[in-house]
This record gives C-alpha cells, sequence and structure tokens, in this order.
C-alpha cells in the first residue's frame, strides 16, 4: 500500500504568445490610437462604428468611410468592479462600461475610472485618460474619466 | 528625423496579444507518491489489481478496468524507444537547443510510456525499439520533477521488436 506523499504543489504559468496582424481596418484604428486620435468607420446604413469593423454587419460589404470622432463619449451601460484583479488594468475599483463615443452609434466597450461607484451613472459624460506612452494598443486608452 | 522616430511613424499592422494563463497546479496523491520517490532517485509505477498493468507515472486509477491503483512497484531505469520526434522548432522557454529527440519510453515491467528526451547519439540513429537507459543528473540537484534525469542514452542491447514494447517482463 501506499503511505501518505506529501502534498505537491506548483505556480506554473501557460502563455500563448500570440502575435497578431490587424488588417488595415483595425491597424488603422489603432494607428490613430498612438497619435490620441479616435477613428471609426461608416457602416451601409450610415451608422458610425467604433471601433471600426472591416464589414458591414448588415450587408458583408468591404467598409473604407473612416470617421475622426473626438476623445468624449456617454456611459450607456456599466458594471462596478469592487475588487480589481492582478489582470485587470486599474489597480483601484473601476467600472467596466459600454461607452458610446460622441459621433458613433455603437458603444465599445471600456474602463471608466470614476473614483467611486456613486460618481457612476448611465448617461454620464466620459473622457478618454491617454496613456503616457501611446504605442498603437487599446491600451493607449488607459480609461476614460468622468468629463 | 532619427530612424527610431520614422519605424514610429510606420501603420501598426500587427500587435501582440499573449495570453497567460496562471495556474496552481496540485499533484494529487497518485503523481505526488511517484514525484517523492522521483526525488529519491527511483522509478515507482502503480500495479493495476485487475489487468496487471503496471503505470509510470501512476495516475492513481487504471483507465481500462476503472479501479484504483495502489500497489506500487519499483522499476528499473533501462527503458525501449516505443515512438520518438525530431524537435527542429525551438519553444519559447525551452532552454534546449535544436535539433534534438523527444522520444515515447517504456521502462522496464511498465505497460505505459512517458515522454523524455534522448541524447548521447546522432538523431538520425534514434528507432523504435531502441534500448536505452537513464541518465540522472547529480544528486544534489533531485527536485519532485522528471528533469532529475537529464536523459536517455542508448545502450548495448539487442532491439525490442515493435510488437513487444510494453510487454516485456521486469528485467
Ligand atoms: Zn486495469
Amino acid at each position: 500500500m501506499s503511505a501518505q506523499a506529501e502534498v505537491l504543489q506548483q505556480a506554473f504559468t501557460l502563455g500563448f504568445t500570440y502575435t497578431r496582424t490587424t488588417g488595415l481596418v483595425v491597424g488603422r484604428f489603432l494607428t490613430a490610437l498612438r497619435d490620441r486620435k479616435i477613428v471609426g468607420i461608416k457602416g451601409s446604413d450610415g451608422k458610425v462604428i467604433v471601433p471600426p469593423m472591416e464589414y458591414d454587419p448588415v450587408t458583408a460589404e468591404a467598409l473604407s468611410e473612416f470617421v475622426d470622432l473626438p476623445d468624449t463619449g456617454v456611459v450607456k451601460t456599466w458594471a462596478w468592479v469592487k475588487h480589481p484583479r492582478g489582470k485587470h488594468h486599474l489597480d483601484k475599483p473601476f467600472a467596466w462600461a459600454q461607452i458610446q463615443i460622441d459621433g458613433s452609434d455603437i458603444p465599445m466597450i471600456h474602463m471608466v475610472d470614476a473614483g467611486d461607484e456613486s460618481k457612476m451613472s448611465t448617461g454620464m459624460k466620459v473622457k478618454v485618460r491617454w496613456a503616457e506612452e501611446t504605442k498603437g494598443f487599446i491600451t493607449d486608452i488607459a480609461c476614460f474619466e468622468p468629463a | 528625423m532619427s530612424d527610431a522616430n520614422k519605424e514610429a511613424l510606420e501603420p501598426i499592422t500587427g500587435i501582440e496579444s499573449p495570453v497567460y494563463l496562471d495556474y496552481n497546479f496540485t499533484a494529487g496523491q497518485a503523481t505526488a507518491r511517484f514525484l517523492t520517490k522521483v526525488k529519491e532517485g527511483k522509478l515507482v509505477g502503480q500495479r493495476c489489481p485487475s489487468c496487471r498493468n503496471v503505470y509510470i507515472p501512476p495516475r492513481g486509477a487504471c483507465a481500462a478496468c476503472g479501479v484504483a491503483t495502489n500497489e506500487e512497484v519499483e522499476l528499473p531505469h533501462k527503458a525501449t524507444v516505443q515512438s520518438f520526434t525530431i524537435v527542429y522548432i525551438p519553444i519559447p522557454g525551452n532552454p534546449i537547443k535544436p535539433p534534438y529527440v523527444i522520444a515515447n519510453l517504456v521502462v522496464d515491467g511498465a505497460n505505459i510510456s512517458f515522454l523524455h528526451l534522448l541524447s548521447e547519439c546522432k538523431n538520425e540513429d534514434v528507432r523504435i525499439g531502441m534500448r536505452v537507459e537513464a541518465k540522472w543528473k547529480d544528486p544534489s540537484e533531485w527536485g519532485f520533477a522528471m528533469e532529475n534525469i537529464q536523459y536517455f542514452a542508448p545502450i548495448d542491447e539487442p532491439d525490442v521488436p515493435a510488437e513487444e514494447i510494453g510487454r516485456l517482463k521486469d528485467a
């Protein structure tokens, strides 16, 4: 019979070190972020989508009409994160929010650093807080903050 | 404008988007027992009480019979190559330089194989049925890991016919 062995534990990290090609549309969005600018794209129904999509969600036609947008928007809905975890980008309580950038029609998900849950409300105006250094990645938008 | 600035102004065409999954692995009783023995320089499997197959590393149960295995069997350090592959592509974080050989090895007396490195031979000489032996690191380096065995190396014994691999009795 086996004697009882001690409990063996080990932390390990499984890494999938993907690199991805962005394509022209997402590439342009990320390139604009690096310049601290937001671009969307116009769909066949006239709606402005941001982040821009390569293909029209209705007709599936390729899209190409880019639209410059401001770095302000409106919170459409949100969820407060009381206890941020290690992999969250903010190390203090924040909100995940659906944010509709002014001039666009489809909200995008990002974070709002409002300081406190009581400062959050649906319909509130927010503004991009840009990362100190931009590199052409979605985290160039560090988060949004109340405007 | 410096080259660095020029490069920075190129449009973005690719991004790094790694996914890291952080685990805390708990070995479980059978694996913990096995690794405790490996730390002592021993290869200890478990025998199924029903079909008598010997498993190494043991998983605590026989997958064929669905019964718990707890009879321990210490096995020798000689093995037979059941299958192998020559790795040419470097794996991130793996310090071993390609090309190298990874083999499915069946230790004498066992009925299941495990993966380990093969060395001290030309890669093109490796073959199914080849006889090999564990080369252990210095005991001062032993931990709870199969890396206590640095690799397996060929020994001067006749090849085992493919149909007999995994059916050898304990030598
Ligand atoms: Zn069995």
